[in-house]
């Protein structure tokens, strides 16, 4: 896969609240399509740090630059998923995507639905395009925010703990699906999840973390082939990124604890 | 473009869905046994009262019997009487609680976004809601005398307040996170005031509407008691002078189907406007 140099680069972000530190100083590089997770347990600061890269919470000190260009607030530079459900549920499943799209002055009204529809198949909801937020559930609702963070194009795709919130086996099924989409649209992507196999399975890095505050416990390279499928469950390599994450993550608690 | 993943995949495989979105529709039986309910509660009532009467436990001067009450209200239906008073003052409530409203709506949407907006304007507000309506109809009489002016003061002052801190409330309970949506996809504060913050507090908006409606009623036969020469509170003191009782009684019950029949038509029309947690397919 062709790579260039980071395209999105954090330079020492800190993240104050108060008296609580919650991300000390922190560098990461995402290069172009690129996946990186960030893993670690609740309160590590993994979500604070996505949210400042979405340009929700200012940082207290560094940079974010996206292809060059410092971040200030939140753009349509970058594409956000949220672990709660954040469909407006007044509109439907199309219209949430078109949401996205209105201020779009070269696409008329017709593309705009065209297009809506379409991320909606490609996100396996073809047909449901008509269906209210309380009439899906919770996978095909994170299908729709997806396609929705897809519609405007953004240069790279923030998730936060995205599947979090569904159940076991349909958390696999969006797995697959995100990988899909990962490599059909070339996306740079940056997740967030506490859930490790999860993180080795879509990403080409994980970053650990750990602490209050929050900071890069390792980076963990994943070698693995793609297009992936479930086969790496036996694949040796996949095990041992997996104990190596976790192994930093244990070690991380014990000191904490001791 | 290709279906990547196939859509019922995760219908089936969800088998636990992480919260019942759909919410259990009531089955035809269980709804017509519940309106079955209502309406007896206000047969119970109504024999009650038929009860006490026959029994002569309360002198009819005091509680005339339902039948006395029904024929005066026929009385003053077919005498124009009713219908007069019932006029005037839909048009007092409409014009005072319109007033109130259209100013209360997006002061209180403002301050329920915006830390300045409330910052400003909540704390005047609070202090002012607790003074007593009741104690402002002598001095609305001074400032405006007691024609309808006044009366859409009082209306005013009853409900105005009070409204804006239910609409600042509505709007502050909003999730955060619909918000931080329009602020991922670049949209102005404006946009996101106009697009997400009205419509996601739309719903309860209209319910407080709704509540404050029934305090506008409130208020104006209050100040219809006291000072004017026209609308249902009016009647009612008149009655009062001439020991009718049964006008007072009818008039009571004419006020509370009214409201029973506005709020069923509020609560149908939100329903139909908001969608709210009706699947329909």
């Amino acid at each position: 896969m062709h790579r260039d140099t980071a395209h999105l680069r954090l330079r020492q972000i800190s993240v104050t609240f108060g008296d609580t530190t919650a991300v000390a100083p922190f560098d990461l590089e995402v290069a172009h399509n690129e996946f990186v997770s960030l893993v670690g347990t609740s309160g590590c600061g993994k979500s604070t740090l996505l949210n400042v890269v979405a340009g929700l919470i200012p940082p207290t000190s560094g940079t974010v630059t996206l292809g060059g260009h410092p971040v200030g607030g939140p753009g349509r530079d970058r594409g956000m998923v949220f672990q709660k459900y954040t469909l407006f549920p007044w509109l439907t499943a199309a219209q949430n995507v078109e949401f996205a799209l209105r201020d779009k002055p070269d696409l008329p009204r017709r593309e705009r639905r065209a297009e809506a529809l379409d991320l909606l198949r490609q996100v396996g909801l073809g047909g449901r395009e008509d269906a209210y937020p309380d009439q899906l559930s919770g996978g095909m609702q994170q299908r729709v925010a997806i396609a929705r963070a897809l519609s405007y194009r953004p240069e790279v795709l923030l998730m936060d703990e995205p599947f979090g919130a569904l159940d076991a086996l349909t958390r696999r099924v969006m797995q697959d699906l995100l990988t899909q989409l990962w490599e059909q649209h070339r996306l740079t992507v940056l997740f967030v999840t506490h859930d490790i196999e999860e993180a080795v399975y879509l990403s080409d890095r994980v970053i650990v973390m750990s602490g209050t505050p929050g900071q890069l416990r390792r980076e963990i390279p994943i070698a693995l082939p793609r297009p992936r499928n479930r086969d790496l469950a036996s694949d040796e390599r996949y095990r041992e990124a997996c104990a190596e994450a976790y192994e930093e993550i244990f070690t991380a608690a014990d000191t904490a604890l001791s | 473009m290709t279906n990547l993943v196939g859509q019922d995949r995760d219908s089936t495989v969800g088998l636990s869905r992480p919260t019942p979105r759909v919410p259990r529709r009531p089955g035809r039986f269980r709804r017509t046994a519940s309106t079955a309910a209502s309406v007896t509660s206000f047969f119970v009532l109504l024999g009650a009262w038929w009860l006490i009467t026959e029994l002569k436990w309360v002198d009819k001067l005091f509680l005339p019997n339902p039948a006395a009450v029904l024929t005066r209200l026929g009385e003053l239906a077919s005498g124009g009487e009713l219908g007069e008073d019932l006029g005037v003052s839909v048009y007092r409530v409409g014009v005072g609680f319109t007033l109130a409203t259209v100013l209360a709506l997006p002061l209180g949407i403002l301050m329920g976004r915006y830390r300045l907006w409330a910052a400003v304007f909540e704390p005047v507000i609070d202090f002012i809601r607790y003074m007593p309506v009741v104690a402002f109809v002598p001095l609305t009489i001074l400032w405006v005398g007691t024609d309808d002016g006044q009366k859409f003061l009082i209306i005013f002052i009853g409900t105005f307040f009070q409204q804006v801190l239910l609409f600042t409330d509505n709007v502050r309970h909003i999730p955060q996170e619909l918000i931080d949506v329009g602020r991922t996809l670049g949209l102005s504060h404006r946009r996101i005031l106009q697009r997400i913050v009205v419509r996601a507090s739309a719903p309860a908006l209209w319910d407080s509407l709704r509540v404050s409606l029934g305090w506008a009623w409130t208020w104006l036969v209050v100040a219809e008691l006291v000072a004017a020469t026209s609308g249902l509170g009016y009647r009612i003191t008149i009655a009062q002078r001439y020991l009718a009782t049964e006008t007072i009684i009818g008039y009571l019950l004419v006020l509370g189907l009214l409201g029973l029949a506005t709020d069923q038509i509020l609560r149908r029309l939100g329903a139909l406007m908001f969608r709210t947690a009706t699947p329909h397919k």
